[in-house]
């Protein structure tokens, strides 16, 4: 995994400005990591009604179990998507993301 | 927590007809109010047209009084006069395969219980030991065997209980292979309970009748051959028994499930005539202890099959009380119409009802087909936060609203076709007969939701419809459609059944103008039962983007024995109808249609009147773009006409539009939207021999691109073009293609 982030800035920076659609390669296969993390502990998005900001939650061990919140909260999707690639990023790397 | 939610026992009716309206408040309201609307558009969201509706002067309008309905979830069979149990023992047996043995819960196989209490019942214990639990309206007793079955497997189970000696012993042996995994478990036990004398009376396979809870300690997992005796057997007579039905006492009942498997009967084959009936939809149609893979179809080897699967989570019918009849008026428009329900404290639901015209009538030229069977296979799904595949597949952080908690709290409300059980075995039917909380507007852009932005723009364009709805159609036919000279679907009508594919290739042959709203259309088989009203059967097998497949030697269909699965694995793929079929799904984004030099072809004119050189068609809308989330394209080796014209292709999808299974016989590096050309909708037209036609948009999300700017955009534009034509009565040439 090491090879694929060379360049950790340049990917981490083409997620933030676009954290749907198209992507690079590199990225599309850092996300690919990501997103295929394991059920237990899942971070997941809650919003109960239209207008509230999202929460940040994790799944349980089962899908019986509930929700956990981080107590982050967002206005927009992508601000969320930006957050949980940060600390993914911190999960599978082992270092925080050079970028803000 | 939702505060209100409600059910129709019917998906459509028609003028005269007196649906009821069922009705459960959940936050403690004593009372509820109900309006008629007529929805003309669900869409809430901020980037959406506003919810939109009619409210619908009615005599059920109004304020009632209502309270809480239990859910009463889980199957099994009720057998509803057993004959007495008395005498000095008594044996009960049964193969069984348990499915989930880390429930932590007691789960029961065969059961007969007095309402004083007074009872005994083959049982799993909560670690999994086959035991028998014995109650004699003082003392119980709980004595089992101290092995833990495995999940997945099956196992001859074999309790007696002699009261001269009080004795319980418990026999559980792996069967099903001359392999054998593991030993003999057994135990012999006394006991301080008396034989619960048992008078005549009901008794249960997969579950408990208690006095004072109900039905409780759901099995989940396969039963097999359940049956009780008068007497215990000798240590050694049950040396070399495997099967419940070879043990040498006198029967109480027996029950063989390889009887009437296509049906809920369950057949005593003791003598005793004891019969019962499945309840809340059990799988049926699943291979016994003994398939080997000897055959796939249950009909030519039924003693194959001779066994049921049970779940704590099906559930066929809520079966609460009605709140409210409404006579449907005669001379009421046909629409989509919904009760919506309102508590004090805050609760809504709104729960719809299609309203066809009058049988054999029509009040417009063009009809509205709603996709009720989708709606139905996706009723309360669970599947998008309990599939870890969801979020790589969906691009996007899984995001649940107020309902999807509601649901995730509530698996009383039974599952979808998209679900496992809680045992993790696939969902294979729907009922109608519940509240479905994700059939409702103001929820997001997907089916129901998705296709009122269709009426919203019927509506806006000034332009006539009546409703018709899957289950109709799968009723009768082609006759509905006849009424009709132009039909559109919805953005997604995905689930067929023979007869309603049959109707719509009869009424295309006889100059029918079909417009195809969506993607992934008549694309999974469907079987209905007359004896199931409400109720849909999808056996998911080989191909076909699934969460789940069925196992091995269950895909055929218990409510008319054919195989299930995909249309395409049936011979009918959907590009043989409609001249596109499904080839690649992915929902980050959405984008837009390029025109094809055939686009020019004069034949396709009046489809792009008015549009001027405008070459990308659809890159706005609600959802982004008009090509998304599921795409199809024409393929001639799967049935697209010679002389369709392919008249506009998307293009710009991303990483996660991936090409569906069936379309690679292996796997390989490039599927995805940026290596692979078959990923891409494709916008077709094609006259029929009989001077109909056919125009398909091969896109679900070209529906929600269709109200963008007022109204004024080129999707509304095309769209407009072909109903206007296809409601012009001149018959189409049937051109060859130049």
């Amino acid at each position: 995994m090491d090879k694929l982030c060379q360049d950790v800035a340049r990917l981490a920076q083409e997620f933030r400005a676009r954290p749907y659609g198209r992507h690079s390669a590199d990225l599309q296969r850092v996300l690919n990591r990501m997103r295929s993390e394991p059920f237990s502990g899942r971070y997941v998005l809650v919003r109960e009604h239209k207008g509230l900001p999202y929460r940040l939650g994790r799944l349980g061990s089962t899908p019986a179990d509930p929700i956990s919140y981080t107590g982050d909260t967002f206005q927009t999707l992508e601000d969320a998507e930006w957050t949980v690639f940060r600390l993914r990023w911190r999960k599978l790397f082992g270092t925080d993301l050079p970028v803000e | 927590m939702l505060g209100i939610m409600g059910y129709w026992d019917r998906l459509s009716a028609r003028p005269g007809d007196a649906p009821e309206l069922k009705v459960s408040i959940e936050d403690g309201s004593p009372n509820f109010r109900i309006e008629l609307l007529r929805l003309i558009c669900g869409d809430d969201g901020p980037e959406g047209p506003g919810f939109k509706a009619e409210s619908i002067a009615s005599e059920i309008n109004g304020v009632r009084r209502g309270g809480r309905q239990p859910i009463p979830a889980g199957s099994y069979v009720h057998i509803p006069n057993l004959h007495s149990i008395r005498g000095d023992a008594v044996t009960l047996a049964a193969l069984v395969m348990p499915t989930w043995v880390g429930k932590q819960a007691r789960q029961c196989i065969l059961s007969r219980q007095h309402r004083s209490s007074k009872g005994i019942a083959l049982m799993v214990s909560a670690s999994g030991c086959g035991g028998l639990w014995v109650h004699d309206g003082q003392n119980e007793a709980f004595v089992t065997c101290n092995a833990a079955m495995r999940e997945n497997a099956w196992y001859l189970l074999v309790a007696s209980f002699r009261a001269s000696d009080r004795n319980v012993r418990i026999l559980q042996r792996p069967v099903g292979g001359h392999h054998r995994m593991e030993p003999d478990a057994t135990e012999d036990r006394s006991v301080d309970v008396q034989m619960p004398s048992l008078p005549a009376g009901a008794a249960l396979i997969a579950a408990r009748h208690d006095p004072a809870h109900g039905i409780v300690d759901h099995f989940d997992g396969k039963i097999e051959a359940p049956a009780l005796y008068v007497g215990a057997s000798a240590n050694d007579r049950l040396s070399g028994l495997s099967h419940p039905f070879d043990i040498d006492l006198p029967a109480i009942g027996g029950w063989d499930f390889s009887r009437h498997i296509g049906s809920a009967d369950i057949a005593d084959v003791s003598g005793n005539g004891s019969h019962g009936r499945c309840i809340n939809l059990p799988a049926r149609a699943v291979t016994n202890h003994a398939w080997r893979g000897q055959t796939v179809d249950w009909r030519t080897r039924p003693d194959l099959y001779a066994a049921i699967h049970f779940h704590c989570d099906d559930l066929e019918d809520c079966a609460w009380r009605t709140d409210v009849t409404w006579q449907v008026p005669a001379d009421i428009r046909s629409g989509v119409y919904a009760a919506r329900l309102t508590t004090e404290a805050g609760g809504e639901d709104l729960v719809p009802l299609f309203v066809l015209p009058p049988k054999g009538k029509s009040t417009a030229p063009l009809a509205f087909l709603a996709s009720t069977f989708t709606y139905l296979a996706y009723a309360n799904s669970h599947h998008g936060y309990e599939d870890p595949l969801s979020e790589p597949a969906y691009g996007a952080l899984l995001v649940l609203d107020r309902t999807d908690l509601f649901l995730k709290d509530r698996r009383d409300l039974g599952v979808s076709l998209y679900d496992r059980h809680r045992d993790g075995s696939g969902s294979c039917y729907s009922s109608a007969k519940r509240p479905i909380l994700n059939m409702r507007p103001k929820r997001r852009i997907w089916n129901f939701n998705a296709d009122l932005h269709i009426v919203d723009w019927l509506e806006a364009s000034g332009i006539s419809y009546d409703i018709v709805t899957d289950d109709v159609l799968n009723e009768e036919g082609a006759d509905l459609l006849s009424q009709y000279r132009c039909v559109m679907t919805g953005s997604h009508p995905e689930y067929y059944s023979a007869r309603m594919l049959d109707a719509v290739e009869e009424w295309l042959g006889t100059g029918g103008r079909l417009i195809y709203m969506g993607g992934n259309g008549f694309y999974w088989k469907v079987a209905t039962h007359p004896a199931y009203p409400g109720v849909i059967e999808v056996r998911r097998g080989e191909a076909g983007t699934r969460c789940f497949e069925m196992p091995p030697g269950e895909r055929h269909h218990q409510f008319d024995g054919e195989f299930g699965g995909l249309w395409r694995s049936n011979g009918r793929a959907p590009q043989r109808l409609v001249g596109v079929g499904f080839v690649a799904e992915g929902f980050d984004s959405c984008h837009w249609y390029e025109r094809t030099a055939a686009s020019r072809d004069p034949r396709a004119a009046f489809i792009f009147a008015g549009m001027g050189g405008e070459n990308r068609i659809g890159d706005f809308g609600v959802l982004g773009g008009a090509a998304g989330l599921e795409l199809d394209a024409a393929d001639a080796a799967l049935g697209t006409p010679a002389h369709a014209l392919v008249l506009a292709r998307s293009a710009g999808h991303s990483n996660v539009y991936l090409v569906t299974v069936e379309e690679m016989v292996s796997t390989h590096p490039a599927v995805d939207g940026l290596d692979n050309p078959l990923v891409r909708a494709e916008l077709v037209f094609f006259e029929t021999p009989s001077g109909g036609a056919v125009f398909a948009t091969g896109s679900i999300a070209w529906a929600a691109s269709l109200c963008h700017d007022g109204c004024r955009n080129n999707v509304a534009q095309i769209t407009g073009n072909v109903v206007r034509r296809f409601l012009d009565p001149a018959p189409f040439a049937l051109t060859e293609k130049s």
